[in-house]
């Protein structure tokens, strides 16, 4: 009967830590899980993400003052819906000079191949990093949210701190912009 | 004391498989089921590549009935069999489907999704997609015929995740019974049908 309470304590130990990885999405305040994202194929991704060479990347590591991360995916019928409000809002912040460089957007496909995204990208000709998570282990460490789904994130002195984390799309790019800067600390 | 051990593994095994293999769209809210993990294949197949396939008809949401044998000649043929309408990676299947009209189109194929669900019930789940391009077939009633006739119907009556291709001539060119857990990706149906160009 030791024996048993032994391997039980093991048993609830190692259950809970699964549980445990199965996290909660960040919220605001949260120091940014870290995560391994796959490096973007594509040189113009790399360098409008500024990343160092290397197959994967942190979002600490992105060379601008804000990430918005959209947990999408091309199965997703509110993403495809919601593509042409985020192209809408890259082409807001780069072509706003104050703001180029400043904030940067990727998208994260949830259980999405390379390829997959790949299609996805063209089909809505999305102008920002798509990056695959092709075994759903970034889903899972950001909670399982549902898609798509926003994370802000404010990086200063390498430190990635979540002020902004919520479900479901916005309709009108201009106004998500504002909201981004107020509680970001941009504006 | 190893019938303890067994079961602690068992335990563990049993629940770390509760970690999900799947997204889910906002679209479906908090409308979809749950299955848990499920055995990954529980059936035989019945037929083989290179067989002509068996032929079927089936009534679609549209209204319109449709039969497999009205593409021979003209079109290659995609069979999606997906196991369940409200279900988590079913709902994270065919949306996807409905922005690739374009990429059959380039191949020459068609696209046919079967459930064993009725009409009213697949009429529901799909509308919650958008719109689809593909005829989507109720293999309700004889319940899970066509599936039976392919050998994808499981045990507890649902489909197994499979595609199946079918050339113009009606012969079977690929089958791939997925575990029903995932998702197949998108490129392993690509790359059958690039093998059926020219």
């Amino acid at each position: 009967m030791r024996r048993f309470v032994q391997y039980a304590v093991v048993a609830v130990v190692v259950i809970s830590s699964l549980y445990a990885s199965a996290a909660q999405p960040p919220t605001s305040g949260d120091v940014m899980p870290a995560l391994k994202l796959v490096v973007p194929a594509e040189r113009e991704h790399r360098a409008y993400l500024g990343l160092p060479s290397g197959d994967f990347f942190e979002v600490g590591q992105v060379k601008t003052d804000v990430v918005i991360l959209e947990i999408m995916s091309m199965y997703c019928p509110f993403c495809q819906k919601e593509a042409p409000n985020l192209n809408d809002l890259y082409r807001l912040i780069e072509g706003t000079p104050k703001l180029k460089g400043r904030i940067k957007l990727i998208g994260i496909g949830a259980g999405n191949s390379p390829y997959e995204l790949k299609v996805f990208r063209e089909k809505y000709q999305v102008p920002f990093p798509l990056t695959p998570d092709r075994d759903f282990q970034t889903h899972l460490s950001l909670g399982e949210v549902r898609t798509p789904y926003f994370i802000g994130v404010r990086i200063e002195k390498g430190a990635a701190r979540v002020f902004y984390s919520k479900l479901g799309g916005f309709e009108d790019a201009g106004a998500f912009l504002e909201e981004i800067l107020r509680l970001s600390g941009l504006k | 004391m190893k019938i303890y051990k067994a079961f602690l593994v068992s335990l563990v095994v049993v629940l770390s498989g509760a970690v999900s293999a799947y997204g889910l769209s906002e679209a479906f809210k908090g409308n979809i089921y749950q299955t848990g993990k499920l055995k990954p294949t529980d059936s035989i197949l019945r037929v083989k590549v290179g067989e002509i396939s068996p032929d079927f008809t089936l009534s679609a949401i549209s209204g319109e009935r449709v039969t497999l044998s009205q593409y021979r000649g003209k079109k290659h043929v995609v069979i999606s069999f997906v196991p369940a309408a409200w279900t988590p990676v079913c709902s994270d299947q065919w949306p996807g489907y409905a922005i690739l009209q374009d990429l059959f189109d380039q191949h020459d194929a068609v696209l046919l999704g079967i459930t064993v669900d009725n009409i009213p019930t697949l009429f529901a789940w799909t509308n919650q997609m958008g719109k689809l391009w593909f005829p989507v077939l109720s293999d309700f009633w004889p319940h899970g015929k066509v599936a039976d006739t392919f050998g994808v119907l499981r045990s507890d009556g649902t489909a197994e995740r499979a595609i199946i291709i079918i050339d113009k001539s009606g012969t079977i060119r690929y089958i791939d019974v997925n575990d029903i857990n995932k998702r197949p990706f998108l490129e392993s149906i690509v790359e059958e049908l690039e093998k059926l160009k020219g």
